[in-house]
């Protein structure tokens, strides 16, 4: 493995003293390719710290522009980002924070189209989209392409996580089953979001992916953590084995 | 005649030969709205009244949140 520079040593050295990490677990990270689908409240944080790990090669998926009513918790952005796409302005943050890191942008939504080529480039996947549509495809496509991934959620001052590895637990649609009726659910354009949960379950989502690429740990696999805010309670619920169709080896549900 | 059942965490009494859709709606939360665990399982939505809940059961309402 390529050897760290003297400026890398003392970049990561925080890094390097968790015995967890390591030099070997430095430089795994460096190799490492993670991609972010959607770079939002929960992409933020997520991108930050995995950009601050030295993980290698990001990719970072999102076909927005800032707009005001995302400074409130999307804390890769500022006011002068307004209007901007979000993959350049996020592109710009991270490389400023560290050049050591090769940023991918794609300035496109997640589809079923371009979806499986690229999940099958990286080695993790952080599923940090903002609807049900795109957290099923995601899903749905990291389970065919057998890319792990870790999917997050948030509403109001709640959020929940999980870590999927294709095969070793449930996987969003074992729990979930299919997207729901929109009139059933509601979704933060209605009933809002606190920044800081986003924040707290996007810095969870970066360290499962440096756990993964590290080897390091226990991931949250047949485990879904949630995150009451209000209230201060994190809980564990544990699933079920993998059940679903997906998980069966199904065509792809789109 | 109660049993007692774990709702999220929490001991709940439940009326005796409550099924779990009328339990859903004690507690006000559209059954469409939430993936019932019970017993480490995921119940099919189209089972929620036949599945009547028993003494001990292990029940966790798991919400949809889709923002990110």
């Amino acid at each position: 493995m390529k050897d760290l520079t003297a400026t890398q040593k003392i970049r990561y050295s925080r890094n390097i003293l968790v015995p967890e990490i390591g030099i070997t677990g430095q430089q795994k990270l460096l190799r490492g390719r993670v991609l972010v689908v959607g770079a939002g409240g929960l992409g933020s944080p997520a991108l930050f710290y995995l950009a601050c790990a030295g993980v290698g090669t990001i990719g970072i998926m999102d076909g927005d522009r800032v707009e005001l009513s995302n400074l409130q918790r999307q804390i890769l952005y500022t006011l002068k980002d307004l209007d901007n796409l979000k993959t350049h302005s996020a592109q710009e943050k991270l490389h400023r924070l560290n050049p050591d890191v090769c940023i991918e942008p794609y300035n496109e939504p997640f589809t079923a189209k371009n979806g499986p080529a690229l999940v099958s480039r990286y080695d993790f996947v952080i599923e940090a989209t903002d609807n049900f549509e795109a957290k099923f495809l995601v899903n749905d496509i990291c389970i065919h392409a057998k890319v792990p991934f870790c999917h997050a959620g948030i509403l109001g001052m709640f959020g929940q996580v999980m870590t999927i590895v294709p095969g070793q637990g449930a996987c969003y649609r074992c729990v979930f089953g299919n997207i729901p009726e929109p009139d059933q659910v509601s979704s933060t354009d209605q009933v809002g979001v606190l920044g800081v949960v986003p924040g707290a379950l996007g810095s969870i989502q970066a360290a499962e992916a440096v756990k993964f690429l590290t080897g390091s740990g226990k991931l949250l696999i047949g485990r879904l953590l949630t995150y009451d805010a209000l209230n201060l309670i994190f809980r564990e619920i544990e699933l079920p084995p993998p059940c679903c169709d997906v998980c069966r080896g199904a065509e792809l549900i789109q | 005649m109660a049993i007692h059942i774990k709702l999220n965490g929490k001991t709940h009494a439940v009326e005796h030969r409550m099924d779990i859709l009328s339990f859903l709606e004690t507690l006000k939360v559209p059954p469409a709205s939430v993936v019932v665990e019970r017993n480490r399982n995921i119940l099919h939505r189209g089972m929620f009244d036949s599945v009547v809940l028993k003494d001990g059961d292990e029940l966790e309402l798991i919400r949809f949140v889709g923002g990110g």
